[in-house]
């Protein structure tokens, strides 16, 4: 089959298969998947700088929990907030913190970028963790799920499994595409030379530090939604999840699946998660279970050595496609 | 003659207590090439790099058609119309020579910042890009991934993305440099070719093509200018033969 | 607040600065002379604070414990350069903080099978078990003096030895120039085991002087790398001058901070580092 039609075609084949997967019933395994789905669209956002503009954030939980807290914060206590101004609104605070934080963090390069993202990460750790705003280290609950109508009439009600399902769904795919189209465009073909030569792109007449931030609010933005969908679906949110080891995670999802490429993304959040069900599976590990991060560690430092390209990689050097390299940029 | 596009008044490097250039003052005219020769550590290279912006200069003007661009970054002078290319080869190896000129392109085109519509999508952006390959004699590797080419092309394809930014001023920093003989002869007519419509500063150690291509010429020793002038000027100086001394055939070429 | 009161949170925040530099100057060795991005330095603190324990509550005796940890902690070092980090040297940052953050999770489940999830307490030596009284009612305790003191003598002892034996003008040549080092016939690969087992060490030390002050919990590990993170990044990458700087900057400011505003605290030393990160990005020692 042909590369290229395979990579216009496979995605919406995907899709498609997914959306049915609610139709069998199981409780388990659509909030098994739904969760995947959120970890894919927050694998995808940190793909985007470090797989497509060389930035490697280590600090990408921040925008993770800063829309889930702000969900929580702004929505009435009893009462279920309206998604329709919650999700932009906490999209927005996640946008300006990228700015913000971004205009410090881009003046540095290489290991102090890394040190930097996580010390800021961690600052808002901190905050959530020792003031009384968010309710400290028990964290909030969420009592009830956002509501998206329109007037009168439910358009999707969240607090059905099958029916988030798919509004996270939609919300992958539409992750999906969107920066398959805008890496495709003017402006993520710059992004890419950066990644590859921020001098030369400098030397060419680039503002290379705009697109970096615009990047970093978008990567942010793409963030803050994975942080929002988690949030409703486990109904609470507490300073774990802006906590380094989130972002440590979400780093080995974009990895292990293979950065610069978006179904890597999706991949190795598949693949991540899945993992450390099993690994946790009492019923299979018995006592080891309860130290699967053990096995997680070790597996981590693996990939770190021997699978650089991730699973992608590893497909890629099966199928041996002389062009891969030259379609990298613009490939999903 | 005509006012100088660009001139240098007392420029000026310093790293720690080593002084790279030193008052240096030059100018580059529309339709004239300048070439600088001089030994290496001459601060020949650190020159181009205070022209154009990778390093700040540490005194001293760069005056830019009446405005003083010394201390911008390199994007803004080159947004302003200064064009270089770099002594060791400085392009995209992943990217296919099309994709290195025309992001090179397009650099020129603020409005395909547009974040939707396909990169390859703009006609004008495209057309300058292959225009760039074609002047450097790339046309029929656009489709070659830049990290096979052989070392001679991609020191062409150095040429053809700064080429394809549409500079006014090119400074070239010995683009000769690893060129086989006809590879060679191609860049120095394609210099002359440019010259109607830019201005050069060209840094070369290769003196045929030095003096097939010089208007002026700038002897540069320990970061000062010893001597600059016509060719011919040049090579009466005695304080060039002097410095150069036993260079006979270096100066005669 | 009284004179005396100021002059204790004075020595606490020197103390609690000068045991950050301990941890701190290894991570910004490793940094600048090997180039490496290590995540798990945190988790040496936490050893040397577990194997302290460990080791007391079995000798009885905390310098006994120390004397027999320190050994134990060079030789992990060597072996964890030796084994793992060697083939890091060549890779992107990217790979060695992946690598590394997988080693913070095996050590995390390794104390956790070997030593348990409970918090510890280390009882102070008895030798150093006493106050010098201040005021009345305000003393400041020996063994805190102590430790001030000893980091004194390693900090002296780091200094010395990086500016004037053969060994610091290597380790200062490899940091600058590694071809250079390694034609002139200098065992580079000795260099970086020894210069990585010395930050193994300093920093497990400095979690075995600390556990009778603060107790020996299973998070120690990740907070104080994080500190040490932002050491770096003030003082500059490379720089042991630097880190003494910045940690005792840090060290007063977190102490001050948790007196005069104790709600921001946490916030105190991300703020300095915003600051700093604005004015001078590459750090107050660090090069250009």
């Amino acid at each position: 089959m042909n590369h290229g039609a395979l990579s216009r075609w496979l995605p919406w084949v995907v899709v498609g298969l997914f959306a049915l997967f609610p139709l069998l019933e199981s409780t388990f395994y659509t909030q098994l998947v739904t969760k995947v789905l959120i970890m894919a669209i927050f694998a995808m956002s940190l793909d985007l700088l470090v797989g497509y503009t060389g930035l490697v954030s280590f600090g990408h939980a921040a925008y993770f929990g800063l829309a889930g807290y702000a969900l929580a914060l702004m929505g009435p206590k009893y009462e279920a907030a309206s998604l329709w101004w919650t999700l932009p609104a906490s999209l927005g605070i996640c946008v300006v913190f990228a700015l913000v934080t971004g205009l410090l963090v881009l003046r540095t390069r290489g290991i102090y970028f890394i040190m930097v993202t996580l010390a800021f990460a961690q600052m808002l750790f901190f905050i959530f963790h020792d003031t009384k705003l968010g309710g400290g280290s028990d964290g909030i609950y969420i009592y009830a799920k956002p509501t998206m109508n329109l007037g009168e009439t439910v358009l999707v009600n969240l607090e059905k499994l099958d029916q988030f399902y798919w509004l996270v769904l939609a919300f992958t795919a539409a992750s999906f595409f969107l920066l398959r189209r805008i890496l495709g465009s003017s402006f993520g073909r710059t992004l890419v030379g950066i990644k590859v030569n921020e001098h030369r792109m400098r030397a060419l007449g680039f503002p290379v530090f705009r697109y970096q931030l615009a990047s970093f609010a978008l990567a942010g933005a793409l963030g803050g939604l994975a942080g929002y969908l988690a949030a409703v679906q486990f109904g609470f949110v507490n300073p774990e999840i802006l906590s380094w080891h989130q972002s440590g995670m979400v780093l080995m999802m974009v990895i292990l699946g293979g950065m610069g490429t978006l179904h890597g993304a999706v991949l190795g959040a598949f693949a991540f998660v899945l993992l450390q069900e099993v690994l946790s599976n009492q019923a299979w590990f018995g006592v080891a279970a309860k130290h699967w991060q053990l096995a997680m560690g070790i597996l981590i430092m693996l990939v770190a050595l021997y699978l650089p390209q991730g699973l992608a990689g590893l497909m890629n050097s099966f199928r041996r496609k002389p062009q891969v390299e030259a379609e990298e940029g613009a490939d999903g | 003659m005509a006012e100088a596009i660009l001139r240098t008044e007392g420029l000026t490097k310093r790293f720690g207590g080593l002084v790279a250039v030193s008052d240096v003052s030059l100018d580059l005219h529309v339709g004239e090439v300048h070439v600088v020769i001089g030994p290496n550590g001459a601060g020949k290279s650190t020159l181009t790099n205070l022209l154009s912006g990778d390093l700040p200069p540490s005194a001293g003007r760069v005056v830019l058609e009446g405005r003083d661009i010394a201390g911008l970054s390199s994007d803004q002078i080159s947004r302003m119309g200064v064009g270089r290319s770099y002594q060791k080869t400085n392009i995209f190896l992943p990217f296919t020579v099309f994709e290195n000129a025309r992001l090179a392109s397009q650099s020129r085109t603020p409005h395909a910042t547009r974040v939707f519509s396909r990169a390859e999508g703009y006609a004008e952006i495209n057309a300058r890009a292959h225009a760039a390959l074609e002047a450097a004699g790339l046309g029929h590797r656009a489709e070659r991934v830049a990290a096979t080419l052989s070392h001679g092309e991609q020191r062409q394809l150095e040429i053809a993305m700064c080429l394809a930014t549409q500079p006014r001023v090119l400074l070239l920093d010995e683009p000769l440099a690893g060129m086989g003989p006809h590879e060679s002869q191609r860049m120095v007519e394609l210099i002359k070719k440019l010259t109607a419509d830019h201005a050069i500063m060209l840094i070369e150690h290769d003196m045929d093509a030095v003096f097939a291509v010089a208007h002026r010429l700038t002897v540069m020793v320990n970061g000062e200018v010893l001597e600059s002038g016509t060719p011919e000027q040049v090579r009466a100086s005695p304080a060039v033969q002097a410095a150069y001394l036993g260079g006979e055939e270096m100066l005669h070429g | 607040m009284d004179l005396a009161f100021i002059l204790i949170q004075l020595l606490n925040g020197l103390q609690y600065g000068l045991l950050l530099f301990l941890v701190s100057s290894g991570l910004t060795l490793v940094f600048g002379i090997m180039g490496i991005i290590n995540l798990a330095h945190g988790s040496f603190y936490m050893v040397g604070a577990y194997l302290a324990w460990s080791l007391a509550s079995m000798t009885g005796n905390l310098a006994t414990a120390i004397a027999i940890a320190i050994p134990l902690t060079v030789v992990l070092g060597m072996a964890l350069e030796k084994l793992l980090f060697r083939q890091l040297y060549t890779r992107d940052h990217l790979y060695q903080v992946l690598l590394t953050y997988g080693l913070i999770l095996v050590f995390e489940e390794l104390r956790s099978i070997i030593w348990g999830d409970d918090v510890h307490g280390v009882a102070v030596p008895a030798l150093l078990n006493a106050s010098i009284p201040l005021t009345e009612n305000l003393s400041y305790p020996v063994y805190r003096l102590a430790i001030s003191g000893v980091c004194l003598l390693l900090a002296l002892a780091l200094y010395l030895l990086i500016q004037k034996t053969r060994l610091g003008m290597m380790i200062r040549a490899g940091a600058s120039n590694r071809d250079m080092v390694q034609s002139l016939g200098i065992d580079i690969k000795l260099i970086y085991t020894l210069v990585f087992a010395m930050g193994v060490a300093l920093a497990a030390f400095a979690g075995m002087i600390n556990a009778p002050l603060s107790s020996v919990t299973p998070n120690m590990g990740s907070h104080v790398l994080i500190i040490c993170f932002v050491v770096v990044v003030i003082g500059g990458i490379g720089s042991v001058k630097g880190a003494m700087a910045a940690s005792l900057m840090i060290g007063l400011a977190e102490t001050f901070g948790q007196v005069l505003v104790p709600d921001f605290a946490g916030m105190i030393v991300y703020v300095l580092m915003a600051v700093v990160l604005v004015w001078r990005p590459e750090g107050l020692f660090g090069r250009k």
